[in-house]
């Protein structure tokens, strides 16, 4: 992981001001900020990792710990929430066994809820990674999951 | 930083008042400096305004909505109005908002005055639930604040954090329950000390300060200097030590008994007890700033049970308690026959001026020789040396406020983070006012991270360093011939003896690349003002005052000395070692280095003591164990110093000692060294009697009697008085140390205006010749002080000991943020112990991997003279080939181990560099 941060790194070299992108590629390499990360991203602009991770924890785009291969994101906005988004949620969280903004143990799936996706049209939603299934039920979650195991 | 010329008053009216102000100051700075109250919350005049509580808004006329004070600049004509019913209601208003997070019920409370007398008892709960069971109750800016816009109800509904009590510094807690999220602990932490331990963290209502992944402080970079505690306006920081013993009754300034900034630090006293130990805002020196062993490492050890109360006398191979008249009796009887050279004194960069003068005085005129020497000896005599033979003048030639201006900044062998922790916040604001910093030092130190270039150069390779920068400044024409012409002498010599030191031969030698060198030359050379800053990485070799006139050389060729922001600065290492010095606590010079053997000065000396004195200097601390070896020093009198561990090769040290006839201790601790006395007598601390102490600027500081000494203890002016007495010695008959500085005053040019009573009105830098001179901050100003500047031709001289098959690798030593010199006073404070429990030997994976040495293990470290067993810490911190230690553990003495070779004209061992090895530790 050391040479390929390095590598991204080194293309801002010089560049004030680029502490965003930064982050940003880097997730995007690794796909979270790991505690090494942010200590080198920490060393590399003379800040300190305090300032890089207080920056970084005001987005809620970052992540923290090491994330699953697919994101799955409950939407629980107001129509979702009225046709039942919650218990989609639940039949989520129970089919992969964690909680809402965890990672199961084989890194396989993150879960997120979300307040609205602006598809209130396919009320209830639910997006894994980029792709949106829309007027979800129970058993439908099931099947959806089991594509992605 | 540019200061304007002529800064304009401007006129404002505030709340129908005029007031005058200058111009580029706030609408909250010039109400303030009326002595109009505005409220604030976020504001603290020693950080950038971040105008984010809004709580000093106002109103000014012709501008639409509400300003907030403390971000305003005051304009010609401005009329502001602080206090309308209006502001006040929004004032409430963003109060409630808080409020609503904070525990309240104390605040706006309608009986509070008649409560607090029925809570004294309830404050020792671990939970603050209102002010009355709070630490910062009476001293709490958020309850000021509230009284004043009379806040008596709040309308929101309350919630509480829950954030759970923060213990993880030694020193104070975080209760992020009263945060008010003002920032202050954040931006004096990132702005102020450059660290950044703390920031915000995260989103929305989860948002607190907090640290990376929320690491422990220690973790995230803290290092602990309490400026986040004392920037805090309520208790969300506070101090562990005194927290439920109330509000102090009254408060002592005085200066740190630690390093040589000398930082003014308030004590915070109630009854005969120290509380606490806060920095004086209003100083030049430190402004409001100390570091962690000013800020929490003195009450512990001042009221520490292992504080010696009684004298000790050696009887049957034991010390026993005995009185005072016993044992001054017993040294009076013993010394009388050791008078002469058989007899040497050590003092300490430790006791104050006037103790210092009176031991060398009672060792001259009483003892009749003149073996007095004082530890700065291991330290601070090249300086002493070199820059009275360059500059003619043997100090810190500029001041530390001057260095945040300059536009270059050459550290070199100096880890100023942890050695001289306030002068390290100067270069870092010299940082961010846009100057260049090149560090040259060996080891990857915090300044690094700070730094333009670091040149990471082999220990004991200056010189060579510093020729091959000079060379480059000569020969790309960037030298300052005019000055040189004008103001120095010998430079043709000097330019002969740089042809040695191409880049090519100067890269082999160092192992810093040449291009490198050449960059760092030009920065140097090219950015002015530029300041030298150097500390023990310089002297402590067998070639120390070469290296010491290498940097005056450097200085002299660019022309930087003599004005504001430049300079050759040692940084001293004991608080006093500057002052011990200046009061001829050395072997070959009276006060103000005049010279023991210049008969119009030994005149003046006999006429002003009334006894006739010698002409031949004496010895220096680091011949007298030889001399104690051959039979001819018996009897040492030792005041505050603890030479078995802080002497080379200590082993002798300690043998040495063991061979004399009588030694006489002086500590407020039983030391290593202490503990091989014949009678030890208990000194005073410095928070238990009057004195001055002179700074690493040369500036003469007052402390100040606080407390009453522990037990029997007495100062150490004292108790030399009355041995000198006992001993028929005139002119010690003293009642308080201002008399003494008369006398010194009398005798020292340097010191001549200097008395209690000015020293009462601000603290005075030498020279200082009489009543009416201001004192100066800044040496050789417009001449130097023998004349001339002068140039030194220089040859490169390998450290003695090198690497070789047996002991492959370089030693070298250093000091810790956390502990000071022999840990006598550090390590008996739990919470430096707590963040720093013993010594470790640092060495990069490179040479730890083939030695199967893993971070932590246990090795043993052998060299020439002896063996130790520490800890290893595997980090690149330390290069290749080269290990470091501290000095401050006597479980393992670094001083074993290096090498007692002395660089022959200033007689300072080469405590930084010597071979060793390391060897897998059997477990114990
Ligand atoms: S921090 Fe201030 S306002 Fe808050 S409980 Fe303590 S004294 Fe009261
Ligand atoms: S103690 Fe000093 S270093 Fe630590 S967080 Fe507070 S201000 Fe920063
Ligand atoms: S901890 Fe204190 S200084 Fe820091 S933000 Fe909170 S109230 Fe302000
Ligand atoms: S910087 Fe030096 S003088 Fe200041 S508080 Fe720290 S040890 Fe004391
Ligand atoms: S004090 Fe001015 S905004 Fe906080």
């Amino acid at each position: 992981m050391q040479g390929e941060l390095a590598e991204i790194l080194a293309e801002y070299e010089g560049e004030k001001g680029a502490l965003i992108p930064i982050l940003q590629k880097v997730q995007g390499k690794f796909g979270y900020l790991s505690e090494k990360a942010v200590s080198e991203i920490a060393k590399f602009s003379r800040m300190s990792e305090s300032e890089i991770f207080g920056v970084a924890s005001f987005y809620a785009q970052f992540y923290f710990a090491r994330r699953g291969e697919h994101t799955v994101k409950v939407c629980l906005g107001t129509a979702c929430h009225v046709r039942g988004g919650e218990r989609i949620l639940d039949e989520v969280k129970r089919e992969l066994g964690i909680e809402s903004g965890g990672t199961t143990e084989d890194y396989k799936f993150s879960l997120e809820r979300v307040a609205c996706f602006g598809s209130c049209a396919l009320a209830p939603v639910m997006v894994i990674d980029k792709n949106v299934y829309g007027r979800m039920t129970i058993a439908k979650a099931k099947d959806i999951l089991a594509e992605y195991h | 930083m540019v200061i304007s010329q002529e800064t304009k008053i401007i006129n404002l009216a505030i709340d129908g008042q005029p007031v005058k102000t200058k111009e580029g100051t706030t609408v909250l700075e010039s109400a303030q400096q009326a002595g109009i109250y505005i409220p604030t919350l976020c504001y603290h005049h020693s950080l950038t305004p971040s105008g984010s509580c809004r709580m000093c808004i106002v109103e000014i006329e012709g501008m639409r909505g509400f300003s907030t004070a403390c971000t305003t600049p005051a304009i010609e004509g401005m009329v502001v109005k602080t206090n309308t019913p209006q502001l006040q209601e929004l004032r409430r208003d963003i109060l409630e908002l808080i409020l609503s997070e904070h525990p309240y019920a104390c605040l706006i409370c309608d009986r509070k005055e008649h409560c607090e007398p029925f809570h004294i008892t309830l404050r020792k709960q671990a939970e603050t639930t209102g002010c009355t069971m709070c630490p910062k109750n009476g001293r709490c800016e958020l309850q000021k604040v509230v009284d004043y816009v009379g806040l008596t109800e709040i309308r929101l509904a309350p919630s509480r954090r829950e954030a759970p009590i923060l213990k993880d510094s030694p020193f104070f807690d975080r209760d992020y329950n009263l945060c008010i999220l003002c920032g202050r602990c954040i931006q004096v932490c990132q702005e102020v000390r450059g660290i950044g331990a703390i920031a915000f963290t995260y989103r929305g209502s989860r948002t607190l300060p907090g640290t990376a992944f929320d690491k422990s402080l220690q973790d995230s970079g803290c290092q602990f200097c309490g400026a986040c505690v004392d920037i805090c306006p309520t208790a969300a920081l506070t101090e562990r030590s005194g927290r439920w013993r109330g509000l102090p009754e009254r408060s002592v300034i005085t200066t740190c008994p630690y390093c040589g900034v000398g930082c003014q630090l308030s004590l915070e006293i109630k009854g005969n007890r120290i509380l606490r130990t806060v920095p004086v805002m209003e100083n030049s020196v430190n402004s409001g700033q100390a570091c962690v062993k000013g800020r929490f490492g003195i009450t512990e050890f001042v009221h520490h049970p292992q504080r010696l109360t009684m004298p000790l006398i050696r009887k049957n191979g034991k010390l026993v308690e005995a009185s005072w008249e016993e044992a001054l009796d017993l040294v009076t009887e013993k010394l009388a026959s050791y008078k002469g050279d058989e007899f040497a004194f050590i003092a300490s960069g430790k006791c104050t001026n006037e103790e210092n003068y009176l031991a060398q005085k009672f060792t001259r005129t009483v003892m009749a020789t003149n073996n007095i020497d004082t530890s700065a000896r291991l330290c601070h005599a090249p300086t002493v040396a070199g820059l009275a033979q360059a500059f003619g003048s043997s100090a810190t030639t500029n001041s530390i406020s001057e260095i945040r201006s300059a536009a270059c900044i050459l550290v070199v062998g100096s880890n100023t983070s942890s050695t001289h922790p306030v002068i390290a916040l100067e270069i870092k604001r010299a940082v961010q006012n846009g100057g260049k910093l090149i560090v040259a030092d060996p080891r990857d130190i915090e300044l690094c991270r700070y730094a333009d270039i670091w040149l990471s150069h082999s220990p004991g390779t200056d010189v060579a360093l510093l020729m091959g920068m000079m060379r480059v400044i000569f020969d790309e024409g960037l030298a300052d011939l005019a000055f040189i012409k004008e103001y120095c002498e010998n430079f043709d010599a000097f330019k002969k003896s740089l042809k040695n030191f191409n880049l090519d031969s100067v890269e082999k030698v160092t192992c810093v690349p040449g291009d490198k060198i050449a960059e760092a030359a030009r920065l140097y050379a090219t950015y002015k003002p530029a300041s030298i800053i150097y500390g023990t990485g310089i002297t402590q070799h067998s070639h120390g005052t070469d290296n010491v006139l290498a940097l005056a050389n450097l200085a002299m060729l660019t022309g930087n000395i003599g004005k504001p922001s430049t300079g050759v600065n040692p940084l001293s290492g004991q608080n006093n070692v500057q002052g011990a010095c200046d009061m001829g606590a050395l072997p070959d010079v009276y006060t103000a280095y005049q010279s023991v053997d210049n008969p119009d000065i030994q005149k003046k000396f006999e006429i002003a003591w009334g006894c006739s004195l010698s002409a031949s200097p004496g010895l220096a601390v680091t011949e007298i164990r030889d001399a104690i070896y051959k039979g001819e020093v018996k009897a040492i009198y030792l005041m505050g110093g603890n030479p078995v561990l802080s002497e080379p090769d200590a082993k002798h040290a300690q043998e040495a000692l063991n061979k004399l006839e009588f030694l006489v201790v002086q500590d407020i601790f039983l030391s290593e060294t202490a503990q091989l006395a014949d009678v030890v007598l208990p000194a005073a601390s410095f928070a238990e009697k009057d004195g001055t102490f002179t700074n690493t600027e040369r500036r003469i500081q007052r402390i100040r009697k606080a407390i009453e000494p522990a037990g029997n203890s007495k100062p150490d002016w004292w108790i030399i008085c009355q041995i000198a007495g006992r001993l028929g010695g005139k002119g010690f008959s003293f009642e308080h140390p201002s008399q003494i500085m008369s006398e010194i005053a009398s005798l020292t040019p340097s010191y001549g205006g200097v008395s209690y009573q000015r020293l009462e009105e601000g603290a005075i830098q030498w020279p200082c010749p009489d009543d009416a001179h201001p004192g100066t901050s800044i040496l050789h100003a417009g001449k130097f002080a023998r004349g001339k500047g002068k140039f030194s031709p220089l040859i490169y001289k390998s450290p003695c000991e090198l690497p070789d098959k047996e002991y492959p690798l370089v030693l070298t030593t250093g000091s810790s943020l956390y502990h000071f010199r022999t840990g006598t006073m550090t390590r008996k404070i739990t919470g430096l112990n707590a963040i720093e429990p013993e010594g470790v030997i640092e060495i990069n994976p490179v040479d730890a991997c083939p030695l199967k040495i893993s971070d932590g293990s246990k090795v043993k470290v052998v060299s020439r003279r002896g063996e130790v067993i520490a800890r290893a810490k595997v980090t690149e911190k330390s290069p290749p080939t080269v290990v470091f230690m501290t000095s401050h553990f006597a479980e393992s003495a670094v001083n074993i181990l290096t090498n007692p070779v002395l660089d022959p004209v200033s007689k300072t061992p080469e405590l930084k560099v010597c071979a060793i090895r390391i060897e897998e530790a059997q477990e114990l």
